[in-house]
């Protein structure tokens, strides 16, 4: 069978069976189940009722529970068992396997540079786009082109930024920018950027931050948009200038937007793997954590340790996740 | 804003050029790879490619015409021709500053001046890739002489990496089979998250039952938790219940990882919707599930395409959770970013190659971004900002 067909064949029957779920679901509860119509109309119809709400939540509440809940829970006991030992009860030995590797805090230290330095490079960046574009008549073609990268993969985002740090041999054209630019200016020979130890973590976090300053900048922009503008006629009249008035009347009034946009990016970074997956592949200094659980697990089969780190990955999230369950909680009452 | 007094400051003009140099910035990287991916394997390696657009200098190895082609003028025996004659791809609008005859020396003489080969000829280039070579004696050999040379070759681009990308059928370069995996993967896992997300919202929003605040909260806090982590116990359940590696594994990955995020947001916005229409439709003796499917659906239309161009973007660009629940040893469900993985460790250093597919796995999303920014825009702000 040709591919395409085949993979048409299966985008049909997948998509089927989950609407199908739901018609045939709510049909039988109207229908056969309890019937509007007959003597027991009205009570029928206030079982169904009760019954439909778990009917529209089952397939999401079963499909969070298995593919989220239930993991954290069974990574929790993994990271406890040895995988040698026909997973008997180890305890914490996987722990102590673990940060008696250099490798994992080589990653962890590089975990703490990229939790600093990215998610403030681009809300920085997205601040001073979304301030810079307010207010030119080309604003939204300028927004739009420096947030195009968010629709670019981190795989081809690692291609586009390994042509800008190519290097060739000294003497040669330089084919990257970066290198032609270095030769030019410097006069030394190119560099081999991803291999120049603790210096090429900033070149990896560069990808990263080329991508998500578009998502700061725009709902930084909306928050710009929704500042009351008597406040900044105000201090307009009172002498301010442009810097005082953007880091002394904006900058306060959007700080819960700021930190929004910050535990994002956070987020994304505590989760990224891609970029070094595909770039550096953890070689020269650069491993973070995600990449060190990948290893472990799909490279060295070690699932003790590797689910010790995704617990440790899930430690460094529970702040946030404490933080967002308590706004919500505030916000239902 | 503009005519508030005072607000038309110096500044302007820095505004202007401060946008300029940072627009320039951000989308010069994807630029070189857009251009990269329309230049051949020589003009890449040969210059940088913001020079596409002007001659590139280049040493080529040519030869000139076999032995069979000599005639004899005289006591002479010559065989002329243009170097480029064989190399219809370089044009002959190429001009050579300088020639060479040994590959320690390659541009040892200028055009025009005669060089004298090893086996007693002698040869002569000029300016536009013609040559006379002449020798007193017959001239032997199988093949013509190497010559190699300085040449300015006008920029030229072409389709034909593209061809080699898509159509030329060889198991490592094959990006139209990854293309049609990745829709395969992506189609199935966009829309089945949104089905069951937003029945899943609606009884969130707007249905009464014990246990929905608490419900609530259980999807916000798993908004958070890395799908790194779910890795291995999956992977595990997966091979238990006999669904191994493939399609069904990942759509159900990709909907399992995607819910929270659908959730939240379908939720946020179907609970602003106003209260009047769905009591009223309830008095009218509606059914939720006609309420929702008749109402609620279409009026979350926005909410609804915000989060389908999230989840496609996402699906589209997955390394990761394709890896670990679809990728098998056959190779036969690869997906177009790990085909590219792959292309990066096979055939690093071709760039036209590597540039094109790059290139061609992110046109889609890129097309999507572009066509439908108005509600991604709105989607992330109706998530992010209340």
């Amino acid at each position: 069978m040709h591919p395409a067909i085949q993979g048409i064949l299966t985008i049909v029957i997948g998509v089927g069976a989950c609407v199908a779920y739901f018609y045939f679901s709510n049909q039988f509860l109207d229908k056969v189940l309890f019937p509007a119509k007959g003597k027991h109309a009205g009570r029928n119809i206030n079982r169904a009722n009760m019954i439909r709400p778990w009917l529209f939540l089952f397939p999401a509440l079963f499909a969070l529970s298995v593919y989220l809940a239930y993991p954290v829970l069974e990574t929790l006991r993994l990271s406890l068992t040895d995988r040698r030992l026909d997973g008997a009860f180890v305890g914490l030995d996987n722990y102590r396997q673990m940060v008696t590797e250099p490798k994992f805090w080589e990653a962890m230290r590089n975990n703490m540079l990229w939790l600093f330095v990215v998610p403030a490079m681009s809300t920085a960046f997205g601040l001073l786009v979304a301030q810079l574009t307010d207010r030119i008549k080309w604003g939204n073609i300028a927004k739009s082109l420096i947030f195009m990268p968010m629709a670019i993969s981190f795989v081809g985002a690692a291609v586009i930024w390994k042509l800008v740090y190519d290097a060739r041999p000294p003497g040669t054209e330089q084919i990257g920018v970066l290198n032609a630019l270095y030769v030019w200016f410097s006069g030394n020979d190119p560099q081999q950027w991803l291999t120049v130890p603790f210096w090429n973590n900033f070149f990896l976090m560069v990808v990263l931050i080329w991508i998500q300053t578009g998502f700061a900048m725009v709902i930084l922009s909306a928050a710009l948009r929704g500042i009351p503008e008597d406040t900044i006629e105000a201090a307009i009249i009172d002498g301010a200038n442009p810097f005082q008035i953007f880091f002394k009347i904006k900058v306060p009034q959007i700080k819960s937007t700021i930190m929004v946009v910050w535990t994002t990016i956070t987020l994304v970074v505590l989760k990224v793997f891609d970029i070094v997956f595909a770039m550096t592949n953890g070689q020269w200094e650069t491993q973070v954590l995600a990449n060190y659980m990948y290893d472990k697990l799909f490279r060295s089969f070690d699932w003790g340790v590797g689910s010790a780190s995704a617990i440790v990955i899930m430690l460094l999230v529970t702040p946030i996740l404490v933080w967002n369950v308590r706004n919500v909680r505030r916000e239902m009452r | 804003m503009d005519n508030i007094a005072g607000s038309k400051s110096s500044l302007t003009w820095a505004v202007h050029i401060s946008v300029v140099a940072l627009v320039a910035l951000w989308l010069f990287p994807t630029v070189g790879l857009f251009v990269s991916s329309f230049r051949t394997a020589d003009q890449i390696s040969g210059s940088g490619w913001w020079k596409a657009l002007f001659p590139s200098e280049q040493t080529l190895t040519l030869r000139t015409a076999d032995p069979d082609s000599q005639v004899q003028q005289g006591a002479l025996y010559v065989i002329e021709g243009n170097l480029f004659d064989d190399e219809a791809a370089n044009g002959s609008k190429s001009e050579i500053s300088a020639f060479g005859i040994s590959s320690r020396e390659l541009s040892a003489f200028a055009v025009g001046e005669t060089a004298p080969l090893r086996d007693g000829s002698r040869i002569t280039v000029q300016v536009n890739g013609d040559y006379r070579l002449e020798s007193e004696t017959e001239i032997t050999g199988s093949r013509g002489a190497r010559v190699f040379v300085d040449a300015r070759t006008p920029p030229k681009f072409t389709m034909d990496n593209y061809r080699q990308v898509l159509f030329s059928g060889s198991a490592t370069d094959n990006m139209a089979k990854a293309f049609i995996n990745t829709l395969t993967v992506t189609i199935p896992a966009t829309i089945i998250p949104i089905v069951v997300a937003a029945f899943a919202a609606y009884a969130l929003a707007w249905m009464d039952f014990p246990g929905r605040a608490l419900l609530v909260a259980f999807v916000v806090g798993l908004l958070v938790v890395p799908l790194q982590l779910a890795l291995i116990p999956l992977l595990k359940l997966h091979l238990g219940i006999g669904i191994g590696k493939g399609y069904l594994g990942v759509w159900l990955a990709h909907t399992g990882f995607g819910l929270p995020l659908a959730i939240y947001l379908l939720r946020n916005y179907m609970v602003s919707l106003p209260r009047d229409i769905i009591e009223n439709a309830r008095v009218d003796g509606a059914t939720d599930f006609q309420i929702f499917t008749k109402i609620i659906l279409p009026l979350s239309f926005p909410a609804l395409a915000s989060f389908a161009i999230f989840q496609f973007l996402w699906t589209w660009n997955d390394l990761l959770v394709a890896k670990v629940f679809l990728i098998d040893a056959t190779g036969q469900t690869t997906v177009m970013t790990n085909q590219i993985i792959e292309l990066l460790g096979t055939r690093g250093g071709n760039w036209e190659i590597l540039a094109t597919a790059a290139f061609v796995s992110i046109a889609v999303p890129l097309a999507v971004f572009f066509a439908m920014q108005k509600y991604l825009v709105r989607g992330l702000l109706a998530g992010s900002v209340k």
